[in-house]
């Protein structure tokens, strides 16, 4: 033996060492399935789910704000839309007045040159008819005059006369 | 060294310190911070301890209290297997022909010491240890079947488990550390409740467990073998081919001592001694109350020991955390990819 003696402090003690390390090592493997694992897993999977609906609030707000601008879109471009409809019509309706107006003014137009043409038909009618009676109304006439002039003898024998005189052969 | 001290064991024949009516601080702090046969709980109230012997007949348990709170090897135990025992500063020994201690020339007993494998003390503790965390850290995982968010304990606990995790773990160990969080959750909480259990002066706790040699030597060998089965290829080329190749015969007899005995050596030595160091302080301070032989010196004595108590609670927590950080750290030096 020799002077120097281990302190009993410092000493390793194999019952110690022994049941240390059954100890140790059952609760490390009892510790492991029914704690330690489940702890963990579970830990893990709500950082997950934390994690996924973080994800999904984002996307959803992404979403979000994609169909507000949708909405902004469709609804510029209803608004054009409308606007461009409303011109349409405005200029269909400014169209067809037009239309209408020249129409209705051609028709007028047409219609006062046949009334023109038909009064001056008329007219021409109308004085043909007119020269016509006076013709025959001269006529009669004549025919009334020679007829009382031609009455008599004397009359006709001068009438005669008068005209062999005038035709004077030449 | 400090830790094998020159001092010789005060022989059996040396009277107790406690008869003699002087005190003995040494020999009383020694005594609280040693492990013992029997749970002392209050003045001549003690529970006894199984004693579990292997004897070359076999094994052979007997309660403590067949000593009859003798350790000087005067009490013999009852016959058992046809051998009795005698118990000497917490040792067990072989009774010889005469049914007494047999000292040598350096005042050694020279009887047959059989393997001891008693519920001392410090084992009692173990168990009390385990038994505690199995109580906290069960029902805790029970209650994360029936909802997502911890509730009660597991909310206090839960921050704990995620410090280990996302302090120890992941930093150290890198994106392997899922394979090693049982064992260094087991480790961290067992060593902090066990430094715990140690700062509660009364039965069934107060036993130094984690200022006891043996204790660490056990964890550290254990974190030796689990560092170094770890090991990845890279980590043994560092140890056995180091670089340049003609600094090998001195560097590979390094880098061996270094990864097989140093750092454990240390993690063995950093545990019992801050530990040990503590109950000796407290004690310390407690027995100045007794070497004075005076009340008075209460006002010194319990405002520095209540300082220390809460010092030790840190360095409970923080012991408990260096260990299990420094075992993280090694397992990542062992795993950790070529860079």
């Amino acid at each position: 033996m020799t002077l120097l003696e281990i302190n009993p402090l410092v000493k390793p003690d194999i019952g110690i060492i022994f049941w240390t390390t059954v100890t140790f090592v059952i609760l490390l493997v009892i510790l492991r399935a029914f704690a330690w694992k489940p702890i963990l897993s579970s830990v893990k999977n709500r950082e997950k789910s934390i994690e996924d609906a973080l994800a999904s609030a984002e996307k959803a707000r992404e979403e979000m704000e994609r169909l507000q601008s949708d909405n902004e879109r469709i609804l510029q471009e209803a608004r054009q839309e409308r606007d461009k409809i409303l011109k349409e019509a405005r200029e269909t309706r400014d169209k067809m007045v037009n239309e209408a107006k020249d129409e209705a003014s051609q028709q007028a137009d047409k219609m006062i040159a046949n009334a023109q043409e038909q009064i001056e038909n008329q007219k021409l009618a109308a004085i043909t008819d007119l020269k016509n009676q006076v013709a025959e109304m001269s006529i009669d006439i004549a025919e009334k005059v020679l007829k009382e002039e031609l009455s008599d003898k004397k009359k006709q024998s001068q009438l005669v006369a008068d005209e062999l005189k005038e035709f004077k052969l030449n | 060294m400090v830790l094998v001290s020159s001092r010789p064991l005060p022989a059996a024949s040396e009277a107790d310190a406690e008869h003699d009516g002087k005190f003995d601080p040494t020999e009383t702090i020694m005594h609280h911070i040693a492990d013992a046969h029997s749970f002392h709980i209050a003045g001549d109230l003690s529970l006894p301890l199984p004693v579990i012997l292997w004897t070359e007949k076999g094994l052979v348990s007997f309660s403590s209290s067949e000593f009859h709170h003798d350790n000087q090897g005067k009490h013999l135990s009852q016959p058992h297997k046809g051998m009795r025992f005698l118990k000497y500063h917490n040792e067990i020994y072989r009774a010889g022909e005469e049914g007494a201690l047999e000292m040598n020339q350096e005042g050694h007993p020279s009887n047959q010491a059989p393997l001891d494998f008693s519920i001392t003390k410090n084992v009692f503790t173990l168990f009390l240890a385990a038994s505690l965390l199995l109580l906290i850290f069960i029902p805790v995982a029970q209650g994360y079947k029936n909802r997502q968010v911890p509730k009660g304990l597991a909310s206090f606990m839960e921050p704990l488990v995620l410090f280990v995790r996302d302090e120890i773990a992941q930093p150290n160990i890198g994106p392997k550390y899922v394979r090693y969080m049982p064992y260094l959750l087991t480790l961290f909480f067992f060593i902090w409740i066990i430094n715990l259990i140690g700062l509660v002066p009364f039965f069934p706790f107060s036993a130094n467990l984690s200022g006891n040699i043996s204790f660490t030597l056990t964890l550290a060998v254990l974190a030796l073998l689990v560092v170094n089965f770890s090991g990845n290829k890279h980590y043994w080329k560092h140890i056995l081919l180091p670089k340049p190749w003609w600094l090998a015969p001195i560097l590979l007899p390094i880098e061996i001592l270094s990864n097989v005995v140093i750092k454990f050596f240390a993690l063995m030595i950093r545990l019992f001694a801050n530990i040990t160091a503590g109950h000796i302080v407290v004690l310390s301070l407690v027995s100045l109350v007794f070497i004075f032989r005076s009340l008075a010196m209460s006002a010194v004595s319990v405002p520095f020991t209540l300082f220390i108590m809460v010092l030790e609670l840190l360095v409970a927590a923080l012991q408990a955390f260096i260990f299990t950080l420094l075992t993280a750290l090694f397992i990542g030096q062992a795993v950790d990819e070529a860079h």
